[in-house]
């Protein structure tokens, strides 16, 4: 029997394989060990220890900044969700119309556009803003993140919309249900694992953002990674790796959560 | 009763646009099992989701009682569908599937309960009614599907090749309970299939559709004996088709002809209709002839003469392709008795006999 190409059987692939996770995990693997150090290095371990958790705790900096960041994500994703829900309805549902090309590359515009690009031009036009009406608070924050997470909050909801089967709108309309009622009864319950996945990417997205967010914010809006940053500018402690523990610990929760929603039958 | 009056569909194409019906006019009664059976393609799914409302017509109307029924949404007829694909609701428990249309047609809580009762015992699934959709076999998905789409009492039942995604076995057992019900509710049944064999067993009266039109309308017996046209007389079981001469038309009314077979022998078949034979005009025209209305005789008192090319062996019956003088291939279909044994081998001269009557004048 003549074998097919097997990219596993080429002579350095399992070394070239190896050397890439290694590269990809080993220095997050260093920086959640060293937010345990005992020690105030970063680099010299020193014994276990819960020190830099509790020192992160007792930071009203950094309880400011999650607070920020997580008031900050939440509005992004309602807002971002509520977008994304119409627009992949409108995308997916009454077959293929005009410009429908067009309209997919504007509203995945974030992931193509550099992100320095956005967040330069977000500071320009919010500066003017800001300038003409006054206003300095969050808005600016939670509108330039709910812009950015659409998306994201899209992709998961057109996917699971093109997969639902068109005929069992028509069974709902057949069977007496007027359109509204029919999206309630069978397209909406449909939709609930492809939306909560796209929340919860576009939650992930927003809380781990800093290009966009270091440009927009006002002073004292930093968010986690902003304040992260900010520290690594003076003096680096194992509480940065604490707070990026974290940070890790809550995306690989949602990023699972996300997996196993996509994968979820109908 | 449903009349569909000059039905046509055209779908825009970007190249070119697609007719997939093209005047379409039927009537079905009130408690008829009626077929719309033709090949892939030929409309008849189209037709029925016009009649269900998912699709509107480019011209032509469709009465439900005299009453327009193109004016109303789907939510608003009183037609439901069982889906090819079944389209059953995967949120919602086998009873809840039941009970969806009940509900928004807001009927009364006492009453959902006891129709899904009543529907589930119909369809032999009561056992089953917390099951999700899920889990269920596909037999069973097909009766749910039954169940719902019957539950809301519909004038009309439309049903779109429900049984084409079950094995033979379950498919034979689902035909006739199809028929149970359809004689239980009283409900018109209209039926799309591509399957012949369903559409003769089960249908009160048959609709054959080829690239988007009615080619004939009749009962099993009338489609089967009487097809009107070469696309009917192929697609509807085997046929032989052959040449012949109109040499005479019978004056008693019978609807037989006179024609003179290629072996310069006259025998008497049917016309296209009875009364379109006073009508015809002599010349050449084309019969078919089944399979197991000929019978193999000896050459010398066959109408037609040949040599056996093969004998293929069915089991209930018994295939022979005789090789006509003039060109032509014959197929014969003789069912076997038991202990019968053939002294017929291949290269045998055999005769064809055809009793009278035998053999359909196509249209055209």
């Amino acid at each position: 029997m003549a074998r097919t190409f097997d990219i596993r059987r080429q002579t350095g692939f399992p070394a070239i394989a190896m050397a890439c996770f290694i590269l990809l995990y080993l220095p997050i693997i260093l920086l959640v060990a060293y937010s345990f150090n005992a020690g105030s290095s970063v680099a010299v371990w020193e014994g276990f220890s819960w020190r830099w958790y509790a020192s992160a705790w007792e930071n009203d900096q950094v309880r400011a900044a999650t607070v920020r960041s997580l008031i900050l994500a939440l509005s992004a994703t309602v807002l971002a969700t509520a977008c994304a829900v119409p627009a992949a309805l409108a995308m997916a549902r009454p077959g293929r119309f005009k410009g429908q090309g067009l309209i997919f590359g504007l509203i995945n515009q974030p992931l193509m556009v550099p992100e320095i690009v956005t967040a330069v031009a977000l500071l320009i036009v919010f500066a003017a803003v800001k300038v003409a009406t006054g206003y300095t608070g969050m808005g600016y924050l939670i509108l330039a993140h709910s812009a950015f997470c659409i998306p994201f909050a899209y992709m998961p909801i057109k996917a699971r919309l093109a997969g639902m089967d068109r005929a069992l709108e028509q069974a709902g309309q057949d069977l007496y249900g007027t359109p509204f009622r029919v999206f309630l009864r069978i397209t909406l319950p449909q939709l609930w694992p492809g939306i909560l996945a796209g929340a919860m990417l576009a939650f992930v997205i927003s809380l781990d953002d800093v290009v966009i967010t270091e440009f927009v914010k006002s002073a004292g809006q930093d968010t986690l990674p902003t304040y992260m940053l900010g520290q690594l500018r003076r003096v680096v402690t194992p509480e940065v790796n604490a707070i990026a523990t974290v940070l890790l610990g809550i995306s690989v929760v949602m990023v699972v959560a996300f997996f196993f929603l996509s994968k979820s039958r109908k | 009763m449903i009349e569909v009056i000059g039905v046509t569909k055209v779908f825009p194409g970007p190249d070119m646009d697609f007719t997939a019906l093209g005047g379409v006019s039927l009537t079905v009664q009130d408690n008829e099992f009626f077929t719309l059976l033709g090949p892939s393609g030929c409309g008849k799914t189209t037709l029925l989701r016009v009649i269900a409302g998912f699709e509107y017509p480019t011209s032509g109307s469709v009465l439900l009682d005299g009453k327009d029924l193109l004016a109303q949404p789907p939510y608003r007829r009183p037609v439901n569908t069982v889906f090819q694909s079944y389209a059953l609701f995967p949120h919602m428990s086998v009873a809840e599937n039941i009970a969806f249309g009940l509900e928004m047609l807001n009927k009364p809580k006492a009453e959902i309960r006891k129709t899904v009762a009543d529907m589930l015992d119909l369809v032999r699934m009561t056992p089953m009614a917390d099951r999700k959709t899920s889990e269920i076999s596909g037999g069973q998905q097909q009766r749910v599907a039954l169940a719902r789409a019957l539950a809301p009492r519909p004038k009309v039942l439309l049903l779109d090749e429900p049984l084409s995604a079950l094995d033979y076995k379950l498919r034979k057992d689902m035909q006739l309970e199809l028929k149970r019900l359809q004689a239980e509710t009283g409900i018109t049944f209209i039926f799309v299939t591509h399957d012949q064999e369903e559409a003769l067993t089960m249908s009160d009266r048959i609709a054959v559709m080829n690239a988007g039109t009615v080619r004939q309308i009749g009962s099993p017996r009338e489609i089967y004996d009487q097809p009107s046209e070469r696309f009917v007389a192929d697609f509807i079981g085997e046929t032989n088709f052959i040449t012949a001469d109109l040499v005479g038309v019978e004056g008693d009314g019978s609807g037989l002809v006179r024609v003179r077979l290629a072996g310069g022998v006259e025998t008497h078949v049917q016309a296209p209709s009875s009364d379109l034979a006073s009508a015809m005009s002599n010349g050449p025209v084309t019969l078919a002839i089944r399979p197991e209305h000929a019978i193999l005789v000896d050459e010398p008192q066959g109408l037609l003469k040949g040599a056996l090319e093969n004998v293929v062996y069915f089991g209930t019956d018994t295939h022979f392709h005789v090789a006509l003088d003039d060109g032509g291939l014959f197929v014969l279909r003789q069912q076997n008795q038991p202990g019968q044994r053939s002294d017929m081998s291949v290269g045998d001269r055999v005769g064809l006999s055809l009793g009278r009557g035998v053999g359909q004048i196509l249209r055209d």
